[in-house]
């Protein structure tokens, strides 16, 4: 698909042009590990208490919900649009089950429940974006209030805290022998799956070439609608796996549970590399980045920083990575201005 | 020009991955520090950790000074972490951080009885103590509960000085913070049937809740005082909700014909008492509750007391005191400030 256009091809041809080594080492989702493991070898070293397994376990606990979501809002982000929904789609599907709870029905049925309302909720956004026309950022904004609006009215300001102990138990549960919670298995799976839907399927490629050029992805037999619409589905129903497993972790069903969730999913998701214009994007770098900001997070408030600060540099760094993307674009575009095509100049050389 | 690109990213990631390990290195050197000179104490483990409802809130920054306070005058470390907003699952995170810190003792305001109860167990099962105080969570998550007075005696006074404000009859409405905030809830029930069974004429028309946000308590004076023409009277049994009522009040018609009481600091009431606003307020003294609430951490860490009912400790300069049923320890009765006393106190 990435052959499609000029810009995509050139790009494509320049990078398998340059040694592999350098296309391993040189690229964002690289940088962004390679923070991760340099971040998390300075806290172990340097911040007591940090250094124990049961770090492993907290940080994993407090991620979960981000990673799951970062996993389709990838997607959705890839080919140019964005979900600013799922922090209030998270605390509605908390809000569901606790409500169904409360009044009877078994957690399995609420939950179940929930998920189903994370399908419609996706459709929804789906449907405005894709048959009629809106823009996602518009959308979503207002579904964003929706949700959260429905939430808080079904619950009022009150809470559901009754849970059945084994789910909320599970919830928690270090796998065997270890201190990683279970919650690492489905988001294991639901990467392979996103891993495999984004790289290795038709689907995937289509998601790509919509992000480059939606016209272009269009006539090259690419159904531009139906992608976006499943993916707002995808982004909708994980938002709502992710305000089960919220609700469970915290044993407590709140209207405003999960609020801002959204914006530290985005954050992560644009830090890991994918470009807010969309045609670029790896799972890899947007998994990286969230345990990036949750490592940052975990050890700044071990070493006693305030919950400010701590917001501070995580937004500075946010802000420094997207300056820097977008510093290298503009200088990219000022030599591309001043000479011949990249090609050309490249092979003429002496 | 591609070797020229290539040098520009490379240079790019370095720089950026640089800044971003110095800013990490430079604040978790820095915040380390300040957690770390704790341990050397000695074989008792005298860290305190304090854990208000949420930062950047007055009666907890009083409360925590008071914590401070007692945990220097008995040789220990103190600190105090919180998020910014009052929200259960972002306590969670600094209880957790507690734990893996080993601190000594921990000391919460629950932003919810039961959500952030399993974190608690977690960090007692690690060998934190546990102290609630000002908002208790499920008795079998903590080892004291540090009470600032008893509901009784705090419903008590906010109707009686309302009732005493407006001639014992009418229509009296109360602001109250967020729905789930276990104390707050506990009283207004208490002051409802108080009401019913001692002042029959006052009438409590409505609740309505500010979520301790000085704009929304605001906003909701307003409607209040909207909705019901004949009101006359509010009580707020919240620091941020009687400040909000209170500046609305001040600069409105209803100014003098509209009573504001409650629960409120001296600090944050004292131009509203001398205005004319507000005759007269409730509360204890947050500082001492917090210098309670470090003297027990203290007693439960040296094992002087294990949270069982008829245990006694010393609290410094408040003297001695009991532990009830249920692990809970009271600080006594509810204070009322007016313009005659206001001056007195500075918090």
């Amino acid at each position: 698909m990435t052959t499609t256009t000029t810009t995509a091809s050139t790009r494509a041809i320049r990078d398998y042009d340059r040694p592999l080594w350098r296309r391993i080492f040189i690229n964002r989702e690289f940088a962004i590990i390679a923070l991760l493991v340099l971040v998390t070898i300075v806290a172990a070293v340097s911040i007591r208490g940090f250094a124990q397994p049961i770090t492993a376990n907290y940080l994993l606990l407090d991620v979960a919900p981000i990673l799951l979501i970062a996993l389709p809002m990838t997607l959705v982000m890839i080919t140019g649009e964005i979900d600013l929904s799922v922090g209030s789609m998270v605390g509605l599907a908390s809000v569901v089950t606790g409500v169904l709870t409360q009044s009877g029905a078994p957690f399995e049925v609420a939950a179940l429940a929930a998920l189903l309302v994370g399908v419609v909720g996706g459709a929804f956004n789906g449907f405005l974006v894709t048959v009629v026309g809106l823009p996602s950022l518009a959308v979503t904004i207002g579904t964003l209030a929706l949700f959260r609006g429905l939430a808080v009215g079904l619950l009022g300001t009150t809470a559901v805290t009754d849970f059945p102990e084994a789910w909320t138990a599970l919830a928690k549960a270090k796998i065997a022998g270890t201190t990683i919670p279970y919650i690492v298995i489905p988001f294991l799976i639901l990467l392979a799956l996103f891993i495999v839907l984004l790289h290795f399927t038709p689907f995937g490629r289509g998601v790509f070439a919509i992000g480059l050029s939606k016209d272009a992805a269009r006539f090259s037999g690419v159904n531009v609608e139906r992608t976006k619409f499943i993916l707002f589905v995808l982004s909708g129903v994980v938002a709502a796996f992710a305000g089960i497993f919220y609700t469970l972790r915290f044993g407590s069903a709140r209207g405003d549970n999960a609020t801002g969730l959204e914006l530290q999913v985005i954050a992560a998701v644009v830090l890991g590399g994918v470009s807010v214009f969309g045609g670029r994007g790896h799972l890899h770098g947007v998994v990286a980045a969230v345990l990036l900001i949750g490592v940052l997070g975990s050890s700044l408030r071990l070493a006693g920083v305030t919950s400010d600060v701590i917001n501070i540099i995580t937004g500075g760094l946010l802000i420094f990575s997207v300056v820097a993307a977008s510093v290298l674009a503009w200088v990219q575009r000022i030599r591309a201005k001043a000479g011949p095509p990249l090609r050309v100049a490249a092979s003429s050389a002496p | 020009m591609t070797f020229a690109r290539k040098k520009i990213a490379a240079f790019a990631a370095v720089a950026v991955a640089a800044a971003l390990v110095l800013s990490g290195c430079a604040d978790t050197g820095s915040g380390s520090g300040g957690s770390t000179e704790g341990e050397g104490g000695g074989s008792d483990n005298l860290s305190i950790t304090f854990l208000p409802k949420n930062l950047g809130n007055p009666y907890f920054d009083t409360s925590s000074k008071g914590g401070k306070a007692a945990v220097e005058e008995f040789g220990g470390t103190f600190a105090e972490v919180g998020p910014a907003e009052a929200t259960p699952d972002a306590q969670v995170s600094y209880i957790n951080t507690a734990t893996q810190q080993a601190v000594g003792a921990l000391v919460v305001s629950a932003n919810d009885p039961k959500a952030i109860c399993d974190a608690l167990n977690e960090a007692r099962d690690a060998g934190v103590k546990v102290v609630t105080f000002d908002s208790d969570t499920n008795p079998e998550c903590r080892d004291l509960f540090i009470n600032q007075a008893d509901s009784e005696g705090i419903a008590k006074v906010q109707v009686d000085l309302i009732a005493d404000q407006i001639g014992g009859a009418g229509e009296v409405a109360i602001l109250s913070a967020s729905a789930n905030a276990t104390n707050q809830n506990a009283w207004i029930d208490l002051m409802k049937e108080y009401v019913a069974s001692e002042y029959p004429d006052i009438t409590i028309v409505e609740t309505v809740y500010g979520d301790d946000d000085d704009q929304t308590s605001f906003d909701k004076t307003a409607a209040l005082l909207q909705s019901h023409p004949n009101l006359k009277g509010i009580i707020s049994p919240t620091t941020v909700g009687i400040a909000a009522a209170a500046r609305y009040v001040s600069t409105s018609d209803f100014k003098g014909k509209v009573a504001i009481t409650g629960l409120g600091t001296p600090n944050q009431m004292r131009e509203y008492v001398e205005d004319g606003t507000v005759t007269a307020f409730a509360l204890w003294n947050p500082a001492d509750l917090g210098y309670l609430a470090a003297f027990a951490a203290k007693a439960l860490i040296e094992g002087e007391i294990t949270g069982a009912e008829g245990d006694t400790f010393t609290a410094g300069d408040l003297g001695e005191y009991t532990v009830g049923a249920d692990g809970v320890v009271l600080l006594g009765d509810p204070f009322e400030f007016n313009a005659d006393n206001i001056g007195e106190f500075d918090f």
